[in-house]
């Protein structure tokens, strides 16, 4: 983040305003990635009127960036109503999309509305695991065939991958295609849950061996010694620092209007449908209850050698069940960083069985008796 | 001498936050802040007021300047926002549009 809008950020912050949301516009797809976590049957999504009323809403409350996604948003007949509404309101726009409907057209008037980025999903260089993950025969190409036509047009393109167990080994090559593409790349080795709750797809989440040598990897990590670094005591700072930006100065509206604290963070606080979107934000008992916790108010992290620099999500920790626990995926991440297992991971090991006994037998007691 | 016409670029990305405007560029994605005088000037670059009239009747009265000094600096100002293409300045009316056909706005908020 630079540090202009680090400011920025720190301000939003102070005045509680919602700097930055995302809006999914729906939760519909033309793929079928094995490990997404939506539900993508169309349970009610807002009508164009009801989402134009919604940023004016957040505009007037001072949201700024919006991150328009999906499900995947080019499948709304509305979408360039809609984007051509944000902008006139002059949000720096960021939209995530699988691309695979963007062709010429597409990506010339994105440059005309002047998005500020197009974040593309791309799994794998090699057409047979993209497309085994997404379902869709083709679709790699669709893809790739669309990051050409954006970067055309001098937009700014990202690629994101997931690392996953089916193509664990593809993220260098995926990097080097987006460097061969002229686009930047994220590599995210975090599965979410379904909203519903079903963690079965965590199971696509790669293991320690593979998240070490990502951990290991100069070009992902920097400096890998000091990624790796064992973390210093946490100050007191630290302790009262908070857990990450959800619910303070970001938040997450899906297609039926219900707000959440991120995406990632399920706790319902509200539907823009019957209640203004300041009215949620500001005053939703959920929404600060969140906004209220700090690092030393959670469960087992304070005490953990980790917690200064732990990238623990509080809405996976929540998932898990408690919004104030560790997020076990984060855990892993902080063991497989630096070899020491988090606080959690310790609490959670059972003690081991005595191998010895040591006490008198009552036979030989007596015996010497 | 002729008038100075000043209009919000609509290819922008800008909000207000306590009074002080932010604005990323459309060209490099670059982000400005403005103080609360420029943000004024901003505020009020809707391409038809002369910039002289922007700072006579918004300008000189909130901050207690002598007009001929205040306008040289607006006249700066805009020249510089306008080398960011924060902003559009020409010596005719400025016509707004978007890309949609709506007004922009001016980002305004809280």
């Amino acid at each position: 983040m630079s540090g202009l809008l680090q400011e920025m950020t720190d301000k939003a912050l102070a005045l509680g305003v919602p700097l930055s949301v995302q809006l999914d516009l729906t939760y519909r797809c033309n793929e079928r990635c094995v490990h997404c976590y939506l539900d993508h049957e169309d349970h009610g999504e807002m009508t164009t009127a009801e989402i134009k009323h919604l940023l004016d809403e957040m505009a007037a409350a001072g949201v700024f960036i919006l991150t328009l996604s999906g499900g995947e948003i080019f499948l709304r007949k509305d979408f360039f109503e809609l984007l051509e509404y944000a902008r006139s309101l002059m949000f720096c726009v960021k939209l995530k999309t699988n691309a695979v409907m963007i062709r010429e057209k597409e990506a010339a008037r994105l440059r005309d509305l002047n998005i500020q980025s197009i974040q593309v999903s791309i799994y794998s260089h090699r057409p047979d695991i993209h497309d085994a993950i997404t379902l869709v025969p083709g679709s790699l190409r669709r893809s790739l065939d669309a990051i050409r036509f954006l970067k055309s047009q001098g937009l700014r393109v990202i690629i994101a991958n997931v690392l996953m167990t089916q193509n664990m080994q593809d993220y260098p090559s995926v990097r080097a295609l987006a460097a061969e593409l002229g686009v930047e790349c994220t590599l995210d080795p975090t599965v979410t849950p379904m909203m519903n709750g079903d963690r079965s797809v965590l199971s696509l989440g790669v293991d320690q061996d593979v998240l070490r040598q990502a951990f290991r990897d100069p070009a992902l990590v920097g400096d890998v010694d000091e990624f790796c670094a064992i973390p210093a005591k946490a100050s007191d700072g630290e302790l009262d620092a908070l857990p990450c930006s959800a619910g303070h100065s970001a938040c997450y509206v899906s297609p039926y209007g219900d707000v959440f604290p991120c995406v990632q963070f399920p706790l319902p606080t509200g539907n823009v449908r019957s209640q203004r979107f300041v009215d949620i934000w500001r005053h939703s008992e959920r929404m600060n209850e969140v906004r209220s916790i700090r690092v030393r108010d959670l469960t087992t992290c304070p005490q953990c050698t980790h917690v200064s620099q732990c990238t623990r999500c509080p809405g996976l920790a929540f998932m898990e069940g408690n919004m104030r626990g560790p997020s076990s995926q984060d855990c892993e991440k902080s063991f497989v960083r630096t070899g020491i297992p988090s606080a959690n991971m310790l609490s959670k090991r059972r003690p081991a069985p005595n191998l010895v006994q040591i006490r008198t037998l009552p036979s030989l007691a007596g015996a010497t008796a | 001498m002729s008038r100075l016409y000043v209009a919000r670029n609509p290819r922008v990305a800008a909000r207000c936050l306590d009074g002080e405007m932010m604005i990323m560029s459309g060209r490099d994605s670059t982000l400005f802040t403005l103080n609360k005088t420029a943000t004024i000037l901003w505020q009020a670059a809707d391409g038809a007021t002369p910039l002289d009239e922007i700072v006579e009747h918004l300008i000189c009265p909130e901050f207690e300047v002598e007009p001929t000094e205040a306008l040289q600096d607006a006249e700066n100002l805009a020249r510089e926002l306008a080398s960011h293409e924060v902003l559009q300045i020409s010596d005719q009316p400025i016509p707004q549009r978007v890309p949609g056909g709506q007004t922009p706005t001016a980002g305004e908020s809280r």
